[in-house]
């Protein structure tokens, strides 16, 4: 536990070392502001609440959370300093689990940035803020799944544009199996419980359930498995990739 | 103590440790050598379990390295190829990094740092970044981080590559001066590092093991260990002549400059003997020493040797390069 946590320290300091951070943050306040105002008309909508801003936000991540995940490993492997990292006592596991959950806490802070949008809507209007407290545990939660699986493409290769690629492919698949027009591909002559099967491996079925504010078992078990798996396949990968 | 028992190391076809097997015990400086490619480095990342092997045992003071990698590397000191280190973090938080991990705090954890930082001599770069370094002082901040929990087992990648000849003799003076119960595993390829400050030095060629011994007994292969060499203020046929007579001498050369080399017959001291005949002779001597040994020399034959009984070709390209 100790260890895990001097790894996520150093981790989230390196992200401040260099101006990466700051950018990722700017370019990722500044777009969910274009996409609620402009893309989500925020305002013609009337409505007093953040389902502009959550209806964006799977795309915004499509794009942005492989970009931080991309470094996690590739980096280290480039570098060489996986040897060094690798060789002092600490396990594969504890290294894997410190790397993403400074990677976690790092869009999550990003995420909490976007507060001006509450304040926003509350002071426009009368909101759910429950709906919005939701809407924002299950966007963290779904980065976290992002995360998780670039993550494990990040340890597979040692060039970071090929993690970042491989990361947003897998990404999209992940966010359109649940979408109507992948659905209506399969309805046609797909047996029911392959279309539902489908539909629930989504990310967007289970973000949209929570950010509609019900907070389900069934959701969070589904996020919080998804991460556990893809970190558990970085370890193999790592492990086994470490050396080349 | 290090005991490594039929290692070998296979990425895909290829072998790059060939079964070998050697014990270390504390107090000992192991040098290995060896051309590229030889097995040195993938040998120590076996031995710091960062690499598994594909067959055979390492253990490292009775942690098996395979089984208990953790108790292992808390023992283990590495510095690995290259001195990789964090480019984006400052010299002094990389340390700090390295201690907190190897679970030290507080007043010990900077006391500790404090001792490495004057040990290798970082003071004037702390707050400096790893990508801002010379080569020389990123080598030394990676001797650094190995040496900062006082492992009983050191192991070091080239430790001086990229240092000058200051600095070379500064690390080499720290390995010598640590402490007599610790295991130490350097590898180099400047041959002169492994008498300056190795107790044993081993050469692998293709992944194995072609020669361990002493420095002193490695110098003892070369053709020229105990050889004399002489500058004569004028040299005649006939002193060349009489030196070849004599029993003991396999062969007298002559170079450009004058200076004449006299080999002995399997590495006898042949000092007397030169000496009497040159003086029976009258000669006014310039110049003369024994060599022990060019270490060079006996590098390059071993190796060769090794890789010679690979395949035939390889045997005619080494010929061709030992007479370039």
């Amino acid at each position: 536990m100790k260890s895990i946590n001097i790894i996520l320290k150093r981790e989230l300091a390196a992200y401040f070392a260099t101006p990466v951070a700051y950018i990722f943050i700017i370019i990722f306040l500044m777009l969910s502001g274009v996409f609620t105002f402009y893309l989500g008309r925020f305002y013609e909508q009337g409505q007093a609440d953040l389902s502009s801003f959550f209806n964006f936000i799977p795309w915004l991540y499509l794009v942005l959370v492989p970009a931080v995940a991309m470094r996690l490993w590739s980096e280290e492997r480039r570098s060489g300093t996986i040897e060094l990292l690798m060789t002092l006592p600490v396990t594969t596991g504890q290294v894997v689990i410190g790397k993403f959950l400074a990677a976690w806490l790092f869009v999550g802070l990003a995420l909490l940035l976007t507060f001006p949008l509450w304040l926003t809507v509350n002071y426009l209007g009368d909101p759910d803020n429950g709906v919005i407290v939701a809407g924002y545990i299950g966007s963290w939660l779904m980065s976290g799944g992002f995360l998780a699986i670039g993550s494990c493409l990040s340890a597979a290769t040692k060039n970071q544009i090929i993690a970042f690629i491989l990361t947003l492919v897998v990404c999209f698949l992940m966010i359109v199996s649940g979408f109507p027009i992948v659905q209506d591909v399969f309805s046609a002559w797909a047996p029911l419980w392959v279309v539902d099967g489908f539909a629930t491996l989504s990310f967007l079925t289970h973000f949209e359930a929570i950010s509609r504010g019900v907070i389900d078992l069934r959701d969070l078990i589904y996020f919080l498995a998804l991460i556990t798996a893809w970190l558990y396949a970085t370890v193999l990968v790592v492990d086994m990739k470490k050396a080349d | 103590m290090i005991q490594i028992s039929q290692l070998s190391k296979y990425f895909d076809d290829f072998c790059a440790v060939d079964n070998i097997s050697f014990t270390l015990e504390p107090g000992e400086i192991l040098g290995f050598l060896g051309p590229n490619g030889a097995g040195k480095s993938t040998t120590m990342k076996i031995l710091t379990g960062f690499l598994a092997p594909s067959s055979g045992q390492v253990t490292i003071l009775g942690h098996d390295v395979l089984k208990d990698p953790i108790s292992a590397q808390l023992e283990i000191g590495y510095l690995p190829e290259g001195a990789p280190a964090y480019a984006d973090m400052t010299v002094m938080a990389a340390l700090k990094f390295i201690a907190q991990i190897r679970g030290y705090a507080g007043e010990e954890l900077r006391q500790r740092i404090q001792n490495v930082i004057e040990k290798v001599e970082l003071q004037a770069v702390l707050d400096k970044r790893v990508e801002n370094l010379s080569k020389g002082y990123c080598r030394r901040l990676g001797i650094a981080q190995a040496l900062i929990h006082d492992p009983k087992v050191l192991i070091l990648d080239e430790p001086t590559d990229g240092l000058d000849p200051n600095q070379k003799h500064q690390v080499r003076e720290l390995i010598r001066n640590l402490s007599k119960d610790k295991t130490v595993i350097i590898s180099t390829h400047i041959l002169e590092e492994v008498s300056a400050v190795c107790t044993r030095a081993m050469i692998l060629a293709a992944g194995r093991i072609v020669f361990d011994g002493t420095p002193q007994s490695l110098a003892a292969k070369s053709d020229l260990h105990n050889a004399v060499r002489i500058k004569l203020q004028s040299v005649s046929i006939d002193i060349v002549e009489a030196l070849t007579a004599l029993p003991e001498v396999q062969q007298v050369t002559q170079d450009e400059t004058g200076m004449i080399t006299v080999y002995p017959k399997d590495g006898k001291a042949i000092l007397s003997a030169v000496n009497a005949v040159l003086h029976s002779n009258n000669c006014l001597v310039e110049e003369l020493h024994v060599e022990s040994g060019q270490l060079d020399d006996v590098f390059r034959k071993v190796t060769l040797a090794a890789h010679s009984n690979e395949s035939s070709l390889d045997k005619m390209d080494n010929k061709q390069e030992q007479s370039a």
